[in-house]
């Protein structure tokens, strides 16, 4: 299958400040693709280079298998993006601005608009200056989601949407995951790559850290377990697997390798078990483990 | 909570930001008058000399209502009248800048919001943008002062001249204020302001030009004329200052009751809602250019249609009897002409439109950075519209743009001109010919603009810069006795003064060329640099 997106060891500095540093990212069609981070990670100039907005120093980005430099305007018709913050012209109003990007990309919805109009309950004859910034994103959104283009890019989308927008959204996006549009998603809020994305990339100081669906990069990381046995816990120090030990009395906390699982869960049966929490990462703590442990390769 | 509270450290804020341009504005506007007093030094080094020239002068409406009446023959005298206006202006377009920039552009970024949120009272950041703009124009009365001094004139006449800058400060700096209060966006308050200046100078124009037919009373109602009636080297009349200073108070007072009323990033004036969709012209770059710049392509053409007709009104009544003079005519040749007094006239006035032309082009070309800096070039360059598309629809401005306007102000000063003597068709064609002439240089700014922006986008003002060392070199460069070399510098230097028996076409074909490579050298950099 086509890639829709494929990006294979990108590097781009700013003076001094590496953005990049051998980033790659694959996003397959019809997918909806988290692009995690924490700030200043690359994710936006990463996405600046998919729109040929910005060069790249090295490496090789293909959209739809064409440069995104050389081909810009061909690939931008294929395509509708919304910036993290967005700013419209003052002098025109939501509705004008939602019309004139959709000519621009060379068509837009009236039915689509009309329904997006109302689901986001955005009135589009303020004029821009008028518009908060929530709803400043909606027009974004509006004219990016109205198109009729096969790839999004979204480069943090609900910033500042209220949390019943952000569930239109939500819905909006699986909607369009059914007619087989391609997602790209650059977001911090987990709760929402949770929700809708096939597959994951997390990013961190400019390079891909880890990259799979939710369930794979569950597989590489950690259980919480939490246990209260019959005897005194014993033989778990240094037992391969086991992070992050804590022992009070008979009960213990720890967090233990996915793949060192049995091993560990055999032991304590042997210690006899009265109770046991186990769950599996959250995405915050998997998010938070690459965000502040250092990276271990592999 | 107090009204004022944190004006201090908002006034050493905006004095930090400020520092280097208010330093650039300050120098150049102590040079002027000053440069302008040595010239003349040297220049009419005679009491003959220095008489005949302001004798000539005062016969010559023409000129009266251009740079104001001479009120005598002395250095000092003769320095007021020729850079005197044209400095007041100055001053005040400092001011409106200044003050603008420290009040609504603020609001409308939202900066004064997290500036509001701290202990700073209502009336701060407005006290505080007038502080240091009062405070910039002090401290050039001073400069100009005791630079004229230095320079051997009369204390009484510098001071004057000083007072008459910083007075300038004043009423403009309060002006601002309250057009800062009147419209939520910055350029719509900028526009008012800048407005109320042109207005401010025509009136001047209108009045001094129009002394013979009574009505230089008009001169009396413009802030800027007040500048020529305070008579600095002439016999000063000190009480003058008074109506700057009342005048100034009663508009910082309305400045303030109307901050005191409306909300932090309200304007007085209500925003307006509009169509809830886009109209059929609205779906391309193009549409989207006109959009953006039509409101100001008008502003600018009205304005200068009017400059055109009072410009054109008081261009009659320029005495045959002198231009028959030889003396007198190398004296003219000075200010900006070669043949006839009213070809003179009409080169240095249309000199001036033209640099108000460029400075349009300048601004239409740089809207193209404004758009890049603010995000909204971004959302167009990743539709289906190629970055050269983009670029063209905003220098079409910037290259159509200053066509209508100087041909606007050609038409109107034409027009005028030719009802008073009555030959409306003759007149209105030369003036208009005269008026479009200048296009060539005018596209070599917006060129310069371009280049910086494709290769130097960081730089972009610098082109500010190129404007006014042209203005300078226009205005000033031929008393100075600045070298040849120098003067070349300013493309308008190069526009051959019509109406002439034979026309040089060579060095506008240079202009056009000079300008075209530059356009093409900024678009083709465009296209190759990343975006901001």
């Amino acid at each position: 299958m086509e890639s829709v997106i494929s990006i294979v060891g990108l590097d781009k500095s700013f003076g001094q400040t590496r953005a990049l540093d051998g980033l790659d990212l694959h996003v397959e069609r019809g997918e909806v693709h988290g692009f995690l981070g924490p700030n200043g990670a690359g994710k936006t100039t990463t996405i600046r280079i998919l729109l040929g907005l910005i060069r790249a120093d090295r490496g090789e980005a293909r959209l739809f298998s064409r440069d995104p430099w050389n081909d810009a305007t061909e690939l931008h018709r294929r395509l509708a993006y919304v910036p993290g913050d967005v700013t419209l012209w003052a002098n025109l109003t939501g509705g004008e601005v939602i019309d004139l990007l959709g000519r621009l990309r060379g068509g837009l919805d009236p039915v689509k608009r009309k329904d997006l109009l109302e689901r986001f309950d955005l009135d589009p004859t303020k004029k821009g200056r008028a518009y908060s910034k929530g709803n400043r994103q909606k027009v974004a959104l509006v004219a990016a989601l109205a198109s009729d283009v096969e790839l999004l890019i979204l480069d943090e989308p609900t910033a500042g949407l209220d949390p019943l927008m952000e569930a239109e959204f939500r819905a909006v996006i699986n909607e369009d995951r059914h007619d087989g549009r391609t997602v790209l998603l650059a977001s911090h809020i987990l709760a929402e790559v949770e929700a809708l994305c096939d597959r994951i990339s997390i990013v961190r100081e400019g390079r891909t850290v880890e990259s799979g669906t939710l369930a794979q990069l569950r597989h590489l990381t950690r259980t919480t377990i939490a246990a209260d046995l019959e005897a005194t816990p014993a033989g778990l120090v240094g037992l391969p697997g086991v992070h992050d030990l804590k022992v009070t009395d008979h009960r213990v906390e720890m967090e233990v390798d996915s793949d060192r699982l049995g091993e560990v869960l055999s032991h304590l049966a042997d210690l006899g078990i009265r109770g046991l929490v186990s769950h599996p990462p959250t995405l915050e703590e998997l998010f938070m483990r690459h965000y502040r442990d250092e990276v271990v390769p592999g | 909570m107090n009204g004022l509270a944190g004006t201090g450290s908002l006034v050493g804020f905006i004095a930090r930001r400020e520092r280097v341009r208010l330093a650039v504005w300050i120098l150049i506007l102590t040079v002027l008058p000053i440069g302008t007093a040595r010239a003349f030094l040297g220049l009419y080094a005679t009491d003959q000399a220095r008489e005949q020239l302001a004798r000539t002068v005062a016969s010559n409406p023409a000129m009266v209502g251009l740079l104001g009446p001479v009120y005598g023959s002395t250095i000092g005298a003769l320095t007021a009248w020729r850079v005197g206006t044209l400095g007041a202006l100055l001053v005040g377009l400092m001011a409106v800048l200044t003050v603008i920039r420290h009040t609504r552009e603020e609001e409308e970024t939202g900066r004064r919001e997290l500036i509001g949120s701290t202990v700073v009272g209502r009336q701060a950041p407005l006290t505080a943008a007038l502080t240091v703009t009062v405070g910039a124009g002090l401290i050039l009365g001073l400069l100009v002062a005791g630079g004229l001094m230095g320079t051997g004139l009369p204390v009484g006449g510098a001071v004057a001249f000083g007072a008459g800058f910083a007075a300038a400060a004043l009423v403009f700096a309060g002006l601002a204020g309250l057009a800062a209060q009147l419209t939520e966006g910055a350029g719509a308050a900028r526009g008012v302001a800048i407005t109320g200046l042109g207005g401010a100078f025509l009136l001047r124009v209108a009045g001094d030009g129009g002394e013979a037919s009574g009505l230089s009373w008009l001169a009396w109602l413009s802030p800027l004329g007040w500048f020529t009636r305070l008579r600095a080297f002439a016999g000063e009349r000190w009480w003058v200052l008074l109506l700057s200073a009342g005048l100034a108070g009663l508009l910082v007072l309305a400045g303030y009751g109307l901050a005191a009323r409306r909300d932090v990033g309200a304007g007085v004036l209500e925003p307006r809602i509009g169509p809830g969709s886009a109209s059929r012209g609205l779906g391309s770059p193009t549409g989207l250019a006109w959009r953006l710049h039509r409101g100001s392509l008008l502003g600018w053409g009205i304005g200068l249609a009017v400059v055109g007709a009072v410009f054109g009104s008081v261009a009659d009544g320029i005495g045959e009897l002198i231009a028959d003079n030889p003396q007198m005519a190398v004296i003219f040749e000075r200010l900006g002409g070669e043949r006839g007094l009213t070809d003179a006239f009409f080169s240095a006035a249309l000199g001036i439109v033209a640099v108000v032309a460029a400075a349009f082009a300048v601004r239409a070309a740089l809207r193209m950075r404004v758009e890049e800096e603010a995000g909204r070039a971004e959302p167009v360059l990743v539709t289906a519209t190629p970055r050269l598309r983009w670029a063209g629809s905003h220098l079409a401005f910037a290259i159509l743009g200053p066509v209508v306007i100087l041909a606007a102000a050609g038409v109107t000063a034409g027009a005028t001109f030719g009802a008073i003597t009555g030959d409306v068709g003759g007149r209105t064609l030369s003036v208009l010919g005269a008026a479009l002439i200048q296009i060539p240089a005018v596209w070599v700014l917006g060129g310069v603009a371009t280049a910086l922006f494709g290769l130097f986008p960081r730089f972009t003002a610098l082109s500010w810069a190129a404007l006014v060392a042209c203005l300078l070199l226009g205005q000033l460069g031929e008393i100075l006795q600045l070298p040849r070399w120098a003067l070349n510098l300013s493309p308008f230097t190069h526009i051959p003064r019509l109406p002439a028996p034979d026309l040089e076409l060579t060095p506008l074909i240079w202009l056009v060329g000079i300008a075209a490579a530059m356009f093409a050298a900024g678009l083709a950099a465009f296209r190759r640099r990343d975006l901001d």
